[in-house]
């Protein structure tokens, strides 16, 4: 097994043209999980002592998150509490406390999978990847980064640096739920993240973000559309399976059903509607 | 009721310190893991893929340099190829006919891990397969025209009758049936299992995490053929068993000691990785029980008619004892004149099912309480009314024809019960809650049971268990017992017990190691008779102690601790040291017959009722467990801090394995989710206050009248919990585990 561990990000860069082959490596909190991940002939890139790649920032636009914040700092950092509530509420919910101390949410998105708790939130919240390379950064919209199951369209040479948030609407609703077996250190079976502002015929914003109910995190963008293309009021519960129907494809595995999946997912989807359905609309306020 | 009634008087009100949480707390203790000896191989066990057939040939890929490795197969067994437990069916090693994938073929072993898994990748074991499809479920093993891995696939067929089911059909006004299954628990003890073997001094040593010390000394024996005296097994710190370790130990041991006899006595450690270990090691029998009850319109129980099975997996090992203590607690702690109990242990492709905490009283228990509730509501009669209508009072012959005796009053229990949780109040409150339509549902549900305490029926009397205590001229007194601490506090309870016959204090008693050369053969650390039997042997050492010391070394009437500390070392010894021994005492009277399942089958008995409350939200179909009530009649408690800690413990487990430990098996019958991250057990999240209550009767066998109670929490949650749930949304669920995905479809089920 081998081991580097550069300081900066052009040090590491430089690993990354002359060894295609090193396995970028954060927190540690997925790789270290693989039983074999000690076995001979394995060479790491560790990206625990690159500077510069921590933290959060405002910007005009948005926040711009580094790849290496923890769980545990964007679960409480106070931008990301107070304009990203949901991106908050998914770090808290990633794993167990010593797993968030160590855990990146550059490492939850490369990694991959389906299940991930923070991923569905960043699709919701319409966020882009900035990934650097020594050609250097390039910018990718999220929601078209997950090009297959654990697959991403990151190239050779390329180590995920940032997070771009755009600032969401002001009065917008912020939607997550994670729904595993028990309430805490659990994969999901289903997750959802929305971001909802405005209102039947005039909606600023509607975006739903899934977990686990397709081979990627993904857009639910059939639902959107039914959603936005309704001018009065919401569509008939009918008509949004229907749409959610089109954007997903849940499977039955170790953890759930295709069945429970789907119908979860709709009364999650129903639950995130529940401001316009019950009173008409949502009260930030509130 | 014991006998002797100045035992245990004053009542404990204290809790000193457990005598093994130092090592354990500071990361002191040492685990067979934690363990290396200088040129110690480490080993790895080649198995079986498919569920059941023929192992045609071995193959060992010609790159590897094999001259390095030690590797051991079927003929390489000096002596039987069997485990020794009930039945000797179970190959220690694969010959050629196997019944279940996941059996061991293959043993190997070297210095290097990594040099261990590139030949472990070398070798090929070609099977062939059975011409029949594998039987996994109870009922594709009785049916006709499936495989048959024993005559009619039944192991044991029990029946346990009292008066006449047929004559009480003639005249009864209702009669209730179900169906109820329970699922596979697997124990996921922190420690996975492992074993060290070598041979020192001619001896062959092994030492690791077992329970049952002498069981694995016998399988030693079987195997190797070498003379009793040249095996010694010990026990390392074990971290966690909940029967786990009863059985499973003993393969392990006998693999390790195979491998280290054909390396000429190096040592060899066999250290299981928690994906092995879940995949290939007993589990918690799954069960079937179709239940038939016949009560009167005013709730008395005329009949009960059980037909119980439960999944033994492809070879007999423990299947007859955890059968015939789940036939006796079918009927549960109820007056009924017309009782019949039919038991069968069925046998499957699935590797074997194995003792587990309860051991065949969880899942009959199950069965009837979650059926006293589907009754209850046919009858129109509250569960707790039914139940206080029928439960088994002093004076009354229980449905194994055994004579209950006071002072123990169910009646009690119950009512403790009820009040503690304000059970009335939260009825009406959840039944206001559900009316509102709000996204949850909220319910109250409650289990009466009892768990009787050691080996069932005459097995205590074959058992013959031995303890003793040995005193150097210090005055220290270290206690002499193969029983061993997985975690459950034995040795604080012991210690307890000795300090209190001695009188003298709890940091004078300590425990020697189990060591099968150093300690006596008490008998196997399960069926929660550790405080009851090996506790009242304990006691009967500690009078003969004192009598030595008057005798011997005028220790006065009435002493000091001082006083007992200066005859010690007045005691005429020759090694500077002194053991008395004691042997178990079958209480009078307590007889039971096998062939017909009546009498005694048990000393004692802890008797329970435990309330459950859980709000389910019916958009996800997760359940919460709200509070946790748990009220016991157990006698006398010894240390009140290690008993509730089994209580809150097992209440735990019962809580997991009503909502939430699902084993799913794979098609070739192994466990397929065999990890952490897919086996969800309970997080402190999920866990309600539990309020744990004890009435102490002193009707037990045990020191001071303590009945045995490391069983009795696995049995009530789960009933509880579901007719908590059949309460809160008027579903018909009948089995365990109830995963959200089975509560939303219950939803779907119900009749509006």
């Amino acid at each position: 097994m081998s081991w580097y561990a550069p300081r900066h990000l052009d040090e590491a860069l430089a690993l990354l043209a002359e060894h295609p082959g090193l396995i970028p490596i954060a927190g540690g909190t997925d790789v270290m999980v693989d039983g074999n991940a000690g076995a001979a002939g394995r060479e790491y890139l560790s990206l625990a002592g690159v500077a510069g790649l921590r933290g959060v920032r405002e910007t005009p636009a948005g926040l711009v998150i580094g790849a290496l914040t923890t769980m545990t700092e964007i679960g409480r950092h106070p931008l990301v509490c107070r304009d990203l509530p949901a991106l908050a509420a998914s770090a808290r919910a990633t794993g167990a406390v010593a797993i968030q101390n160590r855990a990146t949410l550059g490492g939850n998105i490369m990694n991959a999978s389906p299940a991930a708790d923070n991923p569905p939130v960043l699709l919701a919240y319409g966020a882009l990847v900035v990934l650097m390379s020594a050609a250097g950064p390039r910018r990718v919209p999220y929601a078209r980064f997950h090009s297959g199951y654990k697959e991403t369209g990151r190239r050779p040479g390329e180590i995920l640096g940032e997070i771009l948030v755009p600032f969401p609407p002001l009065r917008a609703h912020h939607y997550f739920r994670k729904v595993g077996t028990r309430r805490a250190q659990s994969i999901s079976k289903v997750g959802l993240a929305a971001l909802l502002a405005g209102r039947p015929g005039a909606w600023e914003c509607v975006r739903f973000g899934f977990a686990s109910i397709a081979a990627t995190p993904i857009l639910a963008c059939a639902l959107a559309a039914t959603i936005t293309d309704t001018d009065h009021g919401l569509p008939r519960d009918e008509e949004l399976a229907e749409a959610l129907g089109r954007d997903i494809a849940a499977r039955d595995d170790i953890r759930s059903t295709a069945d429970y999946r789907r119908r979860v997912a709709m009364n999650l989807v129903r639950e995130a509607l529940a401001p316009w359905r019950l009173q008409g609309g949502f009260d930030a306020s509130n | 009721m014991h006998e002797d009634d100045t035992f245990g008087a004053p009542p404990v009100q204290e809790s000193p310190l457990r005598k093994d949480g130092t090592g354990k707390v500071r990361g002191t203790a040492r685990y067979v893991a934690d363990l290396s000896y200088p040129g110690m191989l480490h080993g790895a066990t080649l198995r079986t893929r498919l569920p059941g057939g023929t192992v045609v040939s071995i193959m060992f890929d010609e790159r590897i340099p094999w001259r390095e490795y030690v590797v051991v197969t079927a003929k390489d067994v000096p002596g039987v190829n069997a485990v020794k437990m009930i039945d000797q069916d179970q190959p220690v090693l694969v010959e050629t006919q196997f019944r279940h994938a996941g059996e061991p073929v293959v043993l190997i072993a070297h210095q290097d891990p990594e040099a261990l898994a590139r030949a472990v990748a070398a070798i090929h074991i070609e099977e062939r397969a059975c011409t029949t499809a594998p039987v996994f479920t109870i009922d594709d093993a009785l049916q006709a025209g499936t495989r048959r891995i024993v005559a009619g696939n039944v192991y044991r067929d029990y029946l346990m009758v009292k008066g006449s089911v047929t004559d009480a059909e003639a005249d009864t006004c209702h009669v209730f049936e179900g169906e109820y299954q329970t699922g596979a628990q697997e124990h996921l003890y922190i420690e996975p299992q492992g074993m060290i073997a070598r041979v020192e001094d001619n001896v062959l040593t092994v030492e690791g995490s077992l329970q049952c010390p002498y069981y694995v000394h016998a399988a030693l024996v079987a195997v190797t053929a070498l003379p009793e005296e040249r095996v010694r097994v010990q026990q390392c710190t074990t971290g966690g068993a909940f029967g786990g370790k009863e059985e499973y130990p003993s393969h392990i041991a006998c693999h390790a000691a195979l491998l280290t006899l054909k390396a000429g006595g190096r040592p060899v450690a066999l250290i299981y990785r928690r994906s092995e270990d879940m995949a290939v090691t007993p589990k918690r029998h799954p069960s079937r029980s179709r239940v038939r009850l016949g009560a009167t319109s005013d709730g008395r129980l005329r009949f009960i008619d059980i037909d119980f099975a439960i999944d033994g997996g492809a070879y007999l090992t423990l299947s007859p004892v955890v059968l015939s203590r789940g036939v006796i607690h079918a009927a549960g702690p109820y007056r009924c004149d017309n009782v019949r109990v039919r038991g069968r242990a069925v046998a499957t492709n699935h590797p074997p099912f194995g003792a587990f905490r309860g051991f065949g009283a969880p899942q009959s228990i199950f069965a009837l309480e979650v059926a006293l509730d589907g009754l209850a509501r046919a009858l129109g009669i509250a569960p707790d009314v039914l139940r206080a209508r029928n439960v088994l009072a002093p004076g009354d012959v229980s449905p194994a024809g055994q004579k209950i005796e006071g002072p123990l009053d169910m009646q009690r229990v119950i009512a403790q019960a009820l009040e503690a949780c304000r059970y009335h109040d939260k009825a009406e409150a959840y039944h206001r809650w559900n009316a509102a339509g709000r996204a949850t549902r909220k319910g109250i549900g409650l289990a009466t049971f009892y768990h009787g305490a050691g080996f069932t029926g005459n097995g205590e009397l074959t058992l013959r268990s031995r303890a003793g205590l040995r005193v150097n001229a210090a005055g220290v007194v270290e206690i002499l017992t193969s029983t061993t601490e997985m975690g459950q506090g034995m040795q604080t309870t012991l210690s307890w017990i000795v300090a209190e016959a001695l009188r003298i204090p709890y940091e004078g008693v300590c425990m020697a190691r189990p060591d099968t050369r150093d300690v006596p053969n008490s008998g196997p650390t399960v069926a929660s008779r550790t405080c009851m039997v090996v506790g009242a042997i304990l006691a009967q050492a500690a009078h003969k102690l004192i009598a030595r010391l008057r005798a011997d070394a005028a220790l006065p009437s009435s002493y000091s601790y001082d006083e007992f500390r200066a005859a010690c070392a007045r005691l005429p010894t020759a090694d500077g040291v002194t053991t008395v021994m004691a042997d178990y005492r079958h209480p009078a009277g307590n007889d039971w017959d096998e062939s017909t399942f009546q009498g005694s089958p048990y000393a004692s008995f802890a008797w329970a009722c435990y309330v459950a409350e859980v709000e389910i939200d019916t958009m996800t179909g997760e359940v919460r467990v709200l509070d946790f009530t748990a009220v016991q009649e157990v006698g006398r408690v010894i240390h009140p801090t290690v008993a509730a800690g089994q209580i809150e413990g097992g209440v735990v487990q019962g809580i997991g394995y009503a909502l939430f430990e699902e084993v799913r098996f794979g098609a070739d019958g192994q466990m397929a989710n065999n990890r952490v991250t897919n086996y969800i057990i309970p997080t402190s999240a999920d866990i309600p206050p539990i309020q744990v209550l004890f009435q102490e009767s002193r009707h037990g066998a045990g020191p001071g009248g303590a009945a045995g109670i490391g069983e009795l929490p696995m049995d009530g949650p789960a009933p509880a919990i579901i007719n908590a749930i059949n309460a809160a949304l008027g579903t018909e669920l009948r089995h365990v585990p109830a995963m959200p995905e089975h509560i939303l479809a219950a939803m779907d089920r119900r009749t509006p």
